[in-house]
């Protein structure tokens, strides 16, 4: 793609006079782009088991039929409450923390653009994962309505429902800065020489996921503000009874949720796209086509929001619509695959642990794209509409397709951060132990839906048990398999074989220009791009 | 040795995983797979469609993964392999871009005149409308002076109960039973009349392929058209609530005759 030629980079860790600040306020008050990224992905660390936690309860429940550990309004609290945490509190916050750290190495950047802006964007999020949580021991408890928040049902939740909506605006208002923050880092601050097409994908992905954030949060703020005076102030935006339309949420959710979805897979995308080429020590296949596929999923996912409503009786033209423009989702998605693919094919592959992930991404992600399509033919989706089957198929795409690519990216990027080595033995357990767990979850669920089992049931007939079972040994096998991942991270900070600037076979980027651990300053002279 | 420890943690994974499934497989099992056939015309095309599309992405999905597969196998450097220095080829990128273009035409193409059938609810032999209550349903018979609500069956309800003591297992269509089903024709066109006093709901009985919100403020119609006499259950399929999976749908077809029969019956002034 570039030829890079190395800058002055290397003898940056000199300046030992702005080094970081000690203790607490180094954290609380630091503007330094890798400290912010450590703090985003701590943060998603401790927010993967919180969420997770809440996932095992609802496995836990639906290990058998009957009701043997917690009342149904508690199981819709933790679905909900699952939901938005991962959603909110993890996928997006560690996709923020690659970002803040890998954008400005990538482009050649000494820091992010707005480096106080992005004390804040972070800081707010401790904030509102603590009111969002908080709302569980709240009286009546924290919302039970889905995270889609569809009312009227969202509208009988108790006063807590205040404080999800607060904590909606809040985490929101995080994503939309730190998407400013990105535009202007990759717009303004990249070395001289590097052209928007040659940036690395990784920040061409998280440059239109910000657009996208810019374009959807808004929308989704606007859409809970008005859930929020409909429960409290007596208007009727939604509310049938007093003139309202119910449906009209649907479509300002999901104006705002589809896009959401690859609001979380673009930067997955951009992370495999970082990977690939390394172990198969061959450029990333059809650069061109990948930016132009990035950039043609985020324009047809903000034309497609209605496949999630096609059971709420549309008009058929509508209908109509929604699935083909759907359905054309794929052929990008497909041309990614494809180059990928065309990327590993006549390469020299090697499989250390971040390739383990990106490979297990490539195959399961694909199986989600299938359902996918299988779900955008209207008539069939009659059937998989709010089963097991629609499901399976997110967490398809968002635990073995965003979660891996995070966890791969964490393994890729460690040894640049710590200056270690991970354990790659222990690397490799901890990938077989995930991707065993994950298709042991997720896989029966396909089957559960098709047989007929809705989402968001607390108990369901006999006849779903077995599948049900089996999905349950899955999520604690997989599960409990993430404490390795922290025993591994922990084991990396704290020592392990020195990592050399490349730590790879000769991969490609700037990043891997400086030296390893990256100094606190890096860049503080622009590399020259060729 | 690294090598060694993994392959070790690799089986002992495997064994644990069958260890633990054989321990869950009960003696009742009942491992479905796929959507039912179901019993209208319209289940019966929406099931056709979904086994198309099945296929569809089952042969791309081999032939990809194969090719995946084979790299994997083929190009590793342990084996000595060479990058090849190649970044694009414009002919493969248009072929891999045109072909799942005509693919999902295909798809469209066989999917379209199934939504329209679907969406035409003209000719209809009897109009019943539902309404979707916190947590039950209600069926009227349009014109007919019949009307009725249908709640989760008290076997079901006692045994769901947190702790309730009572093995699931024991209650017959556990879940899946009420008190009063919905009772109609078959070989007759059925339009319904869908709406909600309080929440969203969805009614969804799998073997019609029938699923529809049922939303305050809003009528949704469609229609169905049973073959053959038989019980087909079903569940509310929208999050309504703290009772939302003890919502269940039970249709009853009875032939035609028997069907007047007991619509006489209901019509009878109580006793």
């Amino acid at each position: 793609m570039t030829t890079i030629t190395q800058g002055h980079a290397a003898q940056d860790h000199a300046h030992d006079s702005h080094g970081p600040a000690r203790g607490l306020s180094r954290w609380l008050f630091t503007t330094n782009h890798k400290d912010i990224g450590t703090l985003y992905l701590l943060f998603a660390l401790v927010m993967l088991f919180v969420g997770g936690g809440m996932a095992l309860v609802i496995r836990a429940e639906l290990f058998q039929p009957g009701l043997q550990f917690v009342n149904p309004e508690f199981f819709n609290q933790m679905t909900t409450m699952h939901a938005l945490i991962m959603v909110f509190g993890m996928i997006m916050p560690a996709f923020v923390g690659f970002a803040n750290w890998m954008i400005p190495m990538m482009i050649g950047a000494p820091d992010m653009a707005l480096p106080r802006l992005n004390n804040w964007s972070f800081w707010i999020l401790p904030f509102a994962g603590t009111i969002l949580l908080s709302t569980l021991f709240m009286d009546g408890g924290g919302p039970a309505a889905g995270w889609t928040l569809y009312p009227p049902l969202v509208l009988q939740s108790g006063n807590s429902l205040a404080f999800a909506i607060f904590a909606v605006h809040l985490l929101g208002m995080s994503s939309i800065l730190g998407a400013i923050n990105i535009i202007v880092t990759v717009m303004n601050m990249r070395a001289p020489g590097m052209t928007l097409l040659k940036m690395p994908m990784f920040v061409w992905t998280w440059l239109i996921t910000a657009y996208l954030l810019i374009l959807v949060m808004p929308v989704l703020a606007g859409g809970v503000t008005m859930l929020l005076t409909d429960r409290f102030f007596g208007t009727s935006f939604f509310q049938a009874a007093g003139g309202g339309d119910p449906v009209l949420f649907q479509h300002i959710f999901w104006f705002f949720g589809h896009p959401e979805v690859y609001i979380i897979i673009l930067p997955s995308f951009g992370i495999i796209s970082q990977i690939i080429p390394t172990f198969s020590r061959k450029p990333l296949f059809g650069y061109s086509s990948m930016v132009y596929a990035t950039a043609g999923i985020a324009f047809l996912s903000c034309i497609v929001w209605a496949h999630h409503m096609f059971t709420v009786g549309m008009p058929l033209a509508g209908q109509m619509f929604f699935m083909m423009s759907t359905m054309l989702i794929a052929i990008p998605t497909a041309v990614k695959v494809f180059n990928w693919t065309a990327t590993m094919w006549r390469g020299s592959l090697s499989f250390e642990t971040p390739m383990l992930f990106a490979i297990a991404f490539l195959f399961l992600f694909s199986i989600g794209g299938f359902s996918g399509v299988m779900m955008a033919i209207a008539p069939v989706d009659f059937q998989y509409h709010d089963t097991y089957f629609i499901v399976a198929h997110f967490h398809y795409v968002l635990v073995p397709g965003a979660l891996f690519a995070a966890i791969g990216g964490a393994y890729f990027w460690l040894p640049k951060w710590t200056g270690h080595m991970y354990d790659e033995t222990l690397g490799k357990i901890h990938f077989w132990l995930s991707a065993v767990g994950v298709n042991l979850t997720f896989f029966p669920q396909h089957f559960l839906g098709l047989a007929g089992m809705p989402r968001r049931i607390p108990d369901y007939a006999t006849q779903f048990a077995d599948w049900n079972a089996v999905s349950s040994v899955g999520a604690f096998l997989f599960g409990f398999s993430q404490l390795m991942f922290v025993y591994i991270v922990v084991k990396c900070i704290r020592g392990g074989k020195q990592a050399t600037a490349q730590v790879w076979d000769n991969p490609e980027g700037l990043e891997w220009t400086v030296p390893s651990p990256a100094p606190y300053h890096t860049f503080d002279e622009a590399p020259l791009i060729k | 040795m690294p090598l060694n420890t993994l392959t070790l943690a690799r089986k002992a994974v495997l064994a644990g995983t069958a260890l633990l499934l054989t321990a869950v497989l009960p003696a009742h099992a009942a491992w479905d797979l796929n959507l039912p056939r179901g019993v209208t015309s319209t289940s019966r095309e929406v099931f056709d469609l979904h086994m198309l599309a099945l296929w569809v992405c089952t042969v791309i999905g081999i032939v990809v993964f194969a090719v995946m597969i084979y790299a994997l196998l083929k190009f590793r450097k342990s084996k000595g392999a060479v990058a090849a220095k190649f970044t694009h080829s414009t002919t493969a990128e248009v072929i891999w871009t045109i072909l799942p273009t005509l693919v999902l035409i295909f798809l469209a193409y066989e999917s379209a005149p199934a939504l329209i059938r679907i969406e035409d609810t003209r000719n209809s032999e009897m109009t019943i409308r539902i309404t979707g209550y916190q947590w039950k349903w209600q069926y009227e018979y349009v014109g007919q002076n019949v009307s009725f609500f249908s709640t989760l069956a008290q076997t079901s309800n006692e045994a769901r109960q947190l702790d309730s003591g009572l093995d699931p297992h024991q209650v017959e269509n556990y879940l899946l039973e009420v008190d009063r089903p919905l009772v109609v024709p078959v070989g007759t066109k059925i339009r319904y009349l869908l709406t909600s006093n309080d929440v969203n709901h969805a009614w969804w009985v799998i073997d019609l392929a029938v699923k529809r919100d049922a939303i305050p403020g809003y009528i949704n119609e469609g229609w169905f058209t049973i073959d053959e006499p038989g019980i087909y259950r079903g569940q509310c399929a929208e999050l309504c609530g703290k009772d939302h999976g003890f919502m269940p749908v039970v249709v009853e077809a009875l032939p035609k005759a028997e069907f007047d029969a007991w619509l006489a019956s209901q019509q009878a002034p109580a006793t």
